[in-house]
């Protein structure tokens, strides 16, 4: 398998590696199978992506490649390791072909049974696959029934889980780089740029600009040299869909870097990446070198004399630097600060030059727009934001998960088709996107179509496609608060509406949140997120108060309860909360107090137990732990 | 340590030979500031006022303009960093699953507060920003191992561990990967 190729210089080359390579992705694929038992080849796929690491994949898969070789099954049987599959609540996550078999939280212990039953004796293990719920009995083998599966539309996201992301050839074999000889060979830039434009594809970063518009920008623009940057600060906290492509399929981003390169006329690229993603700077650096040896990155591509290069840019901890002028500081080497625009980078950039500025996700979708054209793009999704976008659905709900869905799909399909509804059978409160520049959407808009404007109508935005669930025992001035903090932390401090205006804000929250705050701090807040969203500098400041005004438009009534009843209804505002337990619901028998970390619980087993007011430090463990929900808040 | 807060570095240090390798390496790579900083906290753990004015030196710029930097980015440290560094995941989807109750119990069993070492050195405190592993919210990570699904309760387990470790003893298998709930 492993025959080294030289370097590709030609079409032909590409397509007789890709050959080369095909069939054994093709085993990889969900198929069914055989009658016969014992004689087609198997493969297991373990993920080697964060989520599943963190879960101790590795472990795992090294002792799936020591049992299948103890066992004899060599030939036939190949473990490989792969990027992320999506899933990562169920890390380490495992796929076995034939069958499309998907195991969840595979261990070390459980892998010698797997093998000698499943690998060996064709009956998959049980006990091992996915139940919709821990009380339900009934268990789902293949990946293609499973409800997370179902509704997704994977095309970004199609390679990931399949190749292994460290392996060029498997890319290759995958069929990337075919988009970019396409271009070179068959296509002028002007038609690259024309076919973007065309499937009206939108930056999945944050605002949604039109990205073929953005082409055509730079492209226009007088001056040597350009540059194309990828911007892989994946800075909005759980979002983590860019980390996920990187680390899985990084060639998807560094071949619809050179397209773009050659359509807007750079030979330099630069992609920018958090420090925080160490694998996938490992992996992007790994696929920089193959590229460059087998001659698709450098001088000279596929013969037809066009030169791209891609550097590698760390980040250092800096949400601002996701800002597009902020970043182009950063990869200069200086203060990650925003600057006023215009001139936009597609005019002045990276060092003054025009500067092309897309992220990961963006990027991702080039090469298949190019190979299929716009029309296949425009196959999904809705006329105003066609094709498919990925969301990281986190926070309170069971499946936390990557999922990529045709844009328009409802929350509802996302959250309770997918996502799997909410642990514990709480009620559904709020989804919050965007992060800290987005919103929270109330439970009335669950059957809202998901796509950029119809977010905007609702006062929050796409963003980068971060989704968190809360559910209700989240507080929404909490909420609020966790996010404004973050702004006010992540200010670079260069425009006073943003450093001080956000402060301003936070202390009015701090005081409503403490029990201190009056029914005039809530018109202070309007008027002060009207000022800062006007005045700021960049879009890091203009969208710092949504999280407030939206949680305003939508729960003022929570706000109003703090301010008024002195009352934090989901019971998370530690000085408006007080234990205390309902003696008629109390069966005395005597849990809290022996969970309690402080001994504030006292009472007589078989009757109804006391808090002490003046011991207990709000923690809210006796009342997780009340299986008669006699603690009362 | 040295009461200066120079972090006792000397200019003979054979790490500073390191760094000007490096240095020297990416001269020509325009932009490098930010590269070579990350090298340089790599080599030393911290970046005192030594090393930022060897940076600024070797590559010929104010040491103003490497303080700016450094003090800029949250990732570079003025300090030095324990043995063991606890980050603690504050984002979204760890906060919402009760991730401040987990570092309130790592600031009460350690007794400092984020941005702190412990006095022996072997643990220093940090509150970061989303490390990505949302699945197992709340998320820690001590040095480069993540601990998922952790719990307030869960905290003393863990540290145990590193303690032990740093004492020569074996590290336990681990503790805290998510194994309950449903498949």
């Amino acid at each position: 398998m492993s025959q080294t190729v030289t370097r590709i210089r030609s079409l032909a080359d590409l397509e007789a590696l890709h050959r080369q390579y095909a069939p054994e992705l093709a085993l990889r694929q969900a198929r069914e199978a055989a009658a016969a038992v014992g004689t087609e080849p198997i493969r297991v796929m373990v993920c080697k992506s964060t989520g599943c690491r963190a879960a101790r994949s590795e472990p795992t898969a090294r002792a799936f490649l020591q049992e299948v070789a103890a066992q004899g099954l060599s030939d036939r049987v190949r473990v490989v390791q792969v990027g992320c599959l999506g899933f990562c609540r169920m890390g380490p996550v495992v796929v076995v072909q034939p069958g499309d078999i998907f195991y969840c939280r595979v261990q070390v212990e459980d892998v010698p049974e797997i093998v000698r039953e499943h690998l060996l004796g064709g009956r998959p293990v049980e006990r091992l696959l996915y139940a919709v719920s821990p009380k339900e009995k009934a268990r789902i083998a293949a990946r293609k029934d499973l409800p997370f599966y179902k509704g997704q539309e994977r095309r970004v996201l199609k390679n990931c889980g399949l190749i292994d992301p460290d392996s060029i050839e498997e890319a290759i074999g995958a069929g990337r780089y075919f988009a970019l000889a396409k271009a070179l060979l068959e296509m002028t830039p002007e038609q690259v740029i024309d076919e973007v434009k065309r499937s009206g594809l939108r930056g999945r970063g944050g605002g949604g600009f039109p990205t073929g518009r953005k082409w055509e920008l730079v492209r226009a623009q007088p001056g040597q040299p350009k540059y194309v940057i990828c911007n892989a600060d994946e800075g909005d906290p759980g979002a983590f869909m860019d980390r996920s492509i990187l680390e899985a399929d990084p060639h998807a981003v560094l071949e619809a870097m050179a397209i773009a390169g050659y359509a807007v006329g750079a030979e330099q690229g630069y992609i920018y990446v958090r420090a925080e993603y160490p694998l996938a700077v490992e992996r992007l650096t790994t696929a920089i070198r193959q590229a460059r040896e087998l001659g698709l990155l450098g001088d000279d591509i596929l013969g037809t004399g066009f030169r791209f290069d891609i550097e590698i840019r760390l980040g250092a901890g800096a949400f601002v630097c996701g800002e597009e002028t902020a970043l182009i500081a950063s990869v200069e080497g200086q203060r990650g600060m925003p600057r006023p625009r215009p001139p936009y980078p597609a005019q002045a950039g990276l060092w003054g030059k025009p500067t092309l500025n897309n992220n990961v996700e963006t990027y991702a979708n080039i090469p298949d727009i190019i190979l299929n054209g716009a029309d296949w793009f425009r196959s999904l999704g809705t006329p105003a934001s066609p094709g498919t976008k990925v969301f990281a659905v986190a926070g309170n709900v069971n499946n936390v998960a990557l999922m990529e869905v045709p844009m328009g799909t409802t929350l509802r399909e996302i959250v309770y088709g997918m996502g799997g509804g909410i642990p514990g059978g709480k009620a559904f409160k709020a989804a919050q996107t965007g992060g800290p520049s987005g919103g929270c959407i109330p439970a009335e808009y669950l059957d809202t179509p998901v796509e950029f404007d119809t977010l905007v109508e609702l006062g929050s935005m796409m963003g980068s496609g971060g989704l968190i669930v809360l559910d209700e025992s989240n507080c929404m001035v909490d909420v609020a608060r966790f996010y404004l903090q973050f702004t006010q932390d992540e200010s670079c401090g260069k425009c006073p509406p943003c450093r001080i205006g956000t402060k301003r804000m936070l202390e009015i929250l701090d005081r409503i949140a403490s029990g201190q705050g009056t029914m005039e701090d809530l018109d202070a807040l309007e008027q002060l997120a009207e000022t800062i969203r006007s005045a700021s500098l960049c879009g890091l400041g203009q969208t710092a108060p949504n999280p407030v005004l939206s949680t305003l438009r939508y729960f003022r009534e929570e706000y109003i309860a703090h301010v008024r009843d002195k009352r934090c209804p989901a019971g998370k505002c530690k000085e408006l909360t007080h234990y205390r337990i309902d003696p008629e619901r109390c069966k005395g028998c005597g849990l809290c107090a022996r969970k309690c970390p402080v001994g504030a619980i006292t009472g007589e087993v078989r009757k109804p137990f006391v808090i002490d007011p003046e011991k207990c430090i709000k923690c809210g463990t006796c009342a997780e732990v009340c299986r008669f929900a006699a603690v009362v808040h | 340590m040295a009461a200066c807060g120079c972090g006792g570095i000397q200019p003979d240090d054979p790490r500073f030979r390191e760094l000007d390798a490096f240095i020297d390496a990416h001269r020509h790579v325009r932009g490098s500031l930010i590269g070579v900083l990350h090298r340089a906290q790599e080599l030393f753990g911290f970046l005192p006022e030594e090393v930022q004015q060897h940076v600024a030196q070797r590559l010929g710029i104010p040491p103003s303009q490497v303080y700016g930097v450094v003090t800029f980015y949250n990732y570079f440290n003025l300090r030095p960093t324990g043995r063991y560094t606890i980050r603690v995941c504050m984002g979204t989807a760890c906060y919402v699953r009760g991730a401040d109750k987990v570092l309130q119990a790592i600031q009460s069993e350690l007794k400092i507060q984020p941005g702190e070492m412990t006095s022996d050195g072997l643990f220093s405190l940090e509150v970061c920003r989303c490390i990505g592993c949302c699945g197992l919210a709340p998320a820690i990570m001590v040095g480069e191992e993540v601990f998922g699904n952790m719990t307030d309760a869960k905290v003393p387990e863990v540290l145990a561990r590193f303690r032990q470790q740093a004492q020569g003893g074996e590290p336990e298998p681990a503790v805290a990967a998510g194994k309950e709930g449903a498949r």
